[in-house]
């Protein structure tokens, strides 16, 4: 196991490397020359001079080679730039929003791990029942409607019928997780819908399989108990296919954090890419997709690691 | 009464739980339990109880599927019982009901309302049928187990064969996880796994077939129970691994006294292993008695024709096979009465009527017209396709074939080493051995699917393994290929037509979409099949018809050599008694060459004119078929020709023995010296350093051992 995850760790590296590259040759040949961009958005009408000025400064004006060099040296010391709007290092400015972002992030995460494992199983025990029919709705429903507008409706139901909004700052989740929890359960309950549903049907559809493998056909002709047949042997096997699932749909949960956070004026990584990006602040573009690369990474390593604890097959593999 | 049995029991089961070891060395098991069950009953009702009260008993059984537009007759009617220490046969071709029964005799079918079923089971005389589905649970697996088709499945790859073996003992014999170990152990040990300790923490993907089979065996094993249902154990598993299983069963059943229904469709199992049959047609049983009675003197006339379907390993290649003409009735059409009367040369008005009741006692049969006492398997009506073919010239002569397959990380699997045979011109070389022995790799690399090593294969002038691209391609014309799977070896997009014309379009051999039709009707007459069916699409044909078309696509090339890769052995018996009469034909009057790569050793015999049996990458023993079938001399032939169960062995002593112990070793690490040694009764030291040489007992019988 210790072998396994050591290899993979590894591996993660050159994968790592080729986003970086990616990332950065992509955002040089888009159109537009950035520095004119950035200081027309200031107001003014720059002259060539302030334009090449500007360049030096940033050092763009340097072969693209050297830059790539110095933008990957860079990434090793975690030294991502400067921002241009702000002056501050990427670093800092994607500190002070990361914790936020995760936080719903993870707690959405929780939330739809919690909700779609026993709908799911639920669901393909009982298929073609209405209990199956029931779940099957709920979960139409969280793909069918948009995340934002979901949020919306649940803040402004909380608002009319308690008279309740979610608490504003930012609270720390060691000083004051009860608070940071109501902060972020709107939003993370409006994101969480949408990723429940997509795994409770990943669920049910394994399920189903599952119940028809020969080894639960085993199990029943032993005698077992129709609820340890399902925790036993149904639902480690259905977890396989869903856990997948899990890894691949996190990618769209950030995507849709970014608008979430909107909705909720949460000062998190979405926020500040929107920013950027009508900025054109390059460099915290940079960062935040670098950043949110290397946790999509780390997401789908965990779900590497959690499916070699599940399955004995693929350590010798 | 039925308080009192159960007591007796409990009581038993208890001295299990707690002195797992002891009981079962003094005495054997289920002997206390029936005994002390008898005593009871003999307080009970003052008098001894039957001589013989069968443990289970299965009435008037009946499963029906409900689909959509129509009720399916599965089972339709059957009753037979099991006794203490016998082997009950349920025989039957595919779809005529036996698995089926059985699993509605554990009450497994899903209870969803697609399946009903009706009748009665009595396990030691208590109607189970009648039970809540909560009490049957706690009969499954405990008084009545069940053992699978297909080991590979039926076990949780995510669970270690401990844990899945301990499960029902946790379950419903209430030991302690200590005790249940201890006696998975030794489960293990009973069931033939060396090593039980360790390999108890394995997960299922580490066992072979053979030994996931044997854990299966030791699940079900594990609660003592009364009665087990084995649905087919040995299909999925090479011959020599089948013996081993069967073996170790019969050996089960007489030593703990259970009674064993053993469902299946090889006759031979049943010749060997079972003491009563019951012959299964579209859901009813048709005939029923002792093994000697059926399988010598066969009354229905179903069983009559399915026993001469069967072909034998002492009867050479010159006798054709009696078959049944037509398929089996679909369940959706049943014929009236008797279901077998469209394929049957008796049938008369009267069977259309009725379909005839099995009498009772020993031996009865559902049949107006039953064949009479004369074994019919004694004097085959065959007629002789022609004579020997050993001596005309050769028509593939492969000489070092070899193919070794590089696994990365320096590990290479040798699969063939050095292979030398020859295919006779106009006649069949059957290349036989068991999984993994390297057989389809032979062909593989004669086709140029994969690239051989080293060697060469010489057609009629052509080096089939350096010919360059143009030539293979024109080769390929004249070398043409059938595979195993009908099914899968067809596009399902398709229709029949199109399959067959499109290779003659692709090739040249048809100018015109006309004319490509013209020769595909010829084709399909050829084979045996109408007309019509090239406006099907595969799924509407059945597996025999499949076969037929997958041989008619290779005929359209006007192929002079064919390479049959297991050609019938998806196939039941009497459809396989067709196709491969329709090959024998085809050879005749085309004067075509086969390789025949069969795992069947009957069928080998059945249409080979040479044989070579293959192990673990290496020919060792070629000979024509009289040769090696008559006067086999590699041990590991000799092994193999006695792991196959015949229906002559009806009667015989039985247990005499497992032809071959162990298992394939591992390719990657092959024995050095002879690879058989490693199983082999004659091995020595003296194996294990020198690589066997042919040895030539006649110009065509030769043998790769020394101690020959």
């Amino acid at each position: 196991m210790i072998r396994y995850v050591i290899s993979r760790l590894l591996l993660s590296i050159p994968t790592l490397l080729g986003v970086a590259t990616l990332i950065f040759f992509m955002l040089n040949v888009l159109p537009g020359d950035a520095v004119e961009t950035m200081l027309r958005a200031e107001g003014g009408n720059p002259t060539p001079e302030l334009v090449a000025s500007e360049r030096a400064r940033l050092g763009l004006d340097r072969p693209i080679l050297v830059q790539y060099g110095d933008f990957l040296s860079g990434l090793a010391t975690f030294d991502l730039g400067t921002s241009s709007w702000t002056g501050k290092p990427v670093v800092e400015e994607i500190a002070l929003r990361l914790p936020v972002t995760l936080q719903v992030a993870v707690l959405a995460m929780l939330l739809a791990l919690a909700i779609a494992i026993p709908l799911g199983t639920i669901a393909g025990v009982y298929h073609e029942t209405w209990i199956d029919y029931a779940i099957r709705s709920f979960a139409i429903g969280g793909i069918a409607l948009p995340s934002f507008w979901f949020g919306m409706l649940i803040a402004l139901v909380m608002l009319w019928y308690f008279n309740w909004l979610p608490p504003l700052g930012s609270p720390s989740l060691f000083d004051d997780p009860l608070r940071l929890l109501q902060q972020l359960a709107l939003p993370a309950i409006a994101i969480g819908y949408r990723y429940a549903a997509i795994l409770i049907r990943m669920m049910r559809s394994s399920v189903i399989e599952v119940m028809h493998e020969d080894f639960v056909r085993t199990a029943r002709a032993k005698g077992l108990r129709a609820g340890h047949i399902i925790r036993r042997h149904v639902i480690p096997n259905s977890l396989l296919p869903t856990i997948t699932m899990i890894g691949l749909e996190f990618a769209l949960l950030i995507g849709s954090l970014v608008v979430i956070e909107q909705v909720f004026s949460l000062n998190g990584i979405g926020r500040l890419f929107l920013d950027a990006v009508s900025r054109s602040d390059l460099a915290i573009i940079q960062g935040i997709v670098m950043v949110l690369t290397v946790i999509f990474v780390v997401v789908n390593l965990l779900v590497d690691f959690a499916y070699a604890a599940i399955d004995p097959r693929i350590k010798l593999a | 009464m039925q308080a009192l049995w159960t007591t007796a029991e409990t009581a038993t089961r208890d001295s299990i739980a707690k002195f797992p070891a002891e009981s079962r060395k003094s005495a054997r098991v289920s002997d206390v339990m029936v005994s002390a069950a008898k005593a009871v009953l003999a307080d009970d009702s003052g008098t001894a109880p039957a001589a013989v009260a069968p443990l289970l008993s299965v009435r008037d059984l009946h499963v029906q599927f409900v689909s959509q537009d129509a009720l399916l007759n599965a089972v339709r009617g059957i009753s037979y019982d099991v006794h203490a220490g016998e082997v009950v046969a349920l025989v039957g071709e595919s779809g005529c009901g036996k698995s089926v029964s059985s699993l509605a005799v554990m009450r497994l079918l899903p209870g969803d309302g697609a399946t009903r079923f009706t009748g009665a089971a009595e396990l030691n005389g208590k109607d189970y049928f009648a039970l809540p589905e909560e009490a049957m649970r706690r009969l499954r697996g405990r008084d009545i187990a069940m053992i699978f088709q297909e080991p590979m499945t039926s076990l949780n790859p995510l669970l270690t064969i401990g844990r899945q073996i301990i499960e029902p003992m946790l379950e419903h014999l209430d030991m302690t996880m200590k005790d249940a170990e201890r006696r998975a152990v030794e489960l293990l040990t009973k069931v033939g796994v060396t090593d039980p300790e360790r390999r108890m923490h394995q997960y299922p993907h580490e066992f072979s077939g053979g030994m996931r089979q044997r854990a299966m065996i030791a699940i079900a094993l594990a609660c003592n129970p009364k009665v087990i249902i084995a649905d087919e154990p040995t299909t999925a598993l090479d011959v020599t691994i089948q013996a081993q299983i069967l073996e170790l069963l019969r050996g089960l059943v007489d030593e703990l006294g259970v009674g064993l229904v053993l469902i299946t469709h090889n006759l031979g199992l049943v010749a060997r292993y079972a003491d009563r049959v019951h012959v299964m047609y579209a859901g009813r049983i048709v005939e029923s008695g002792s093994s000697a009675q059926v399988l010598e003197q066969p009354r229905h006339r179903y069983t009559i024709g399915l026993l001469g379907a069967v072909p034998h390993l002492d009867q050479p290649r010159q006798e054709r096979l009696k078959n049944i003409p037509g398929q089996p009735p679909s369940l959706r059409c049943l014929p009236s009465g008797c279901a077998f009367r469209l394929r049957c040369e008796a049938a008369t008005k009267v069977c259309a009527a009725s379909p005839g009741r099995a009498g009772d006692g020993g031996h009865s049969f559902a049949c107006f017209h039953p064949g009479d006492l004369r074994r019919p398997i004694d004097n085959p009506t065959g007629t002789e396709t022609r004579g020997g073919k050993a001596d005309t010239g050769i028509a593939l002569r492969v000489r070092g074939l070899s193919k070794d397959f590089h696994l990365g990380k320096g590990a290479t699997v040798r699969a063939l080493q050095a292979i030398d045979f020859d295919v006779p011109e106009g006649g069949t070389l059957g290349l036989v051995g068991e999984s993994g022995c390297g057989k389809t790799t032979v062909a593989r690399t004669l086709l140029r699917l994969e690239e051989a090593t080293a060697g060469s294969a010489d057609y009629l002038g052509h080096d089939m393994l350096s010919a360059t691209k143009a030539e293979v391609t024109q080769l390929r014309q004249q070398v043409q290929v059938v595979y195993q799977d009908p099914h899968t070896s067809l596009n399902p997009r398709h229709r029949i037509g199109h399959a067959l014309a499109e290779p003659l379009l692709v090739h040249g051999l048809c100018k015109s979409k006309a004319e490509a039709a013209g020769r595909v009707e010829e084709l399909l007459g050829l084979v045996g099949l109408p007309a019509d069916m090239a406006t099907r699409y595969p799924h509407q044909m059945s597996g025999g018809q499949r076969q037929r078309v997958g041989i008619a696509r290779a005929l359209g090339m006007n192929p002079k050599f064919i390479i049959l890769d297991e050609p019938v052995s998806a196939l039941d018996v009497s459809i396989q008694a067709q196709v491969m009469n329709l090959l024998a034909d085809l050879q005749s009057q085309l004067g075509l060459s086969y390789l025949l790569i069969a795992h069947d050793l009957a069928v080998i015999r059945h249409i080979s004119d040479r044989v070579a049996v293959m192990y673990l990458g290496r020919i060792v023993e070629t000979g024509t078929a009289s040769e090696l079938f008559e006067a086999p001399r590699h041990p590991y032939t000799q092994a193999l020709l006695a792991s196959v169960p015949a229906l002559a062995d009806v009667g015989r002593a039985r247990r005499q023995g497992i032809a071959v112990k162990g298992e394939l070793p591992s390719p990657l690490d092959p024995p050095s010296g002879c690879v058989f040694r490693t199983r082999c009764p004659l091995a020595s030291a003296e194996c294990a350093r020198v690589v066997p040489a042919p040895v030539a007992f006649s110009e065509t019988h030769h043998v790769a051992c020394i101690k020959v």
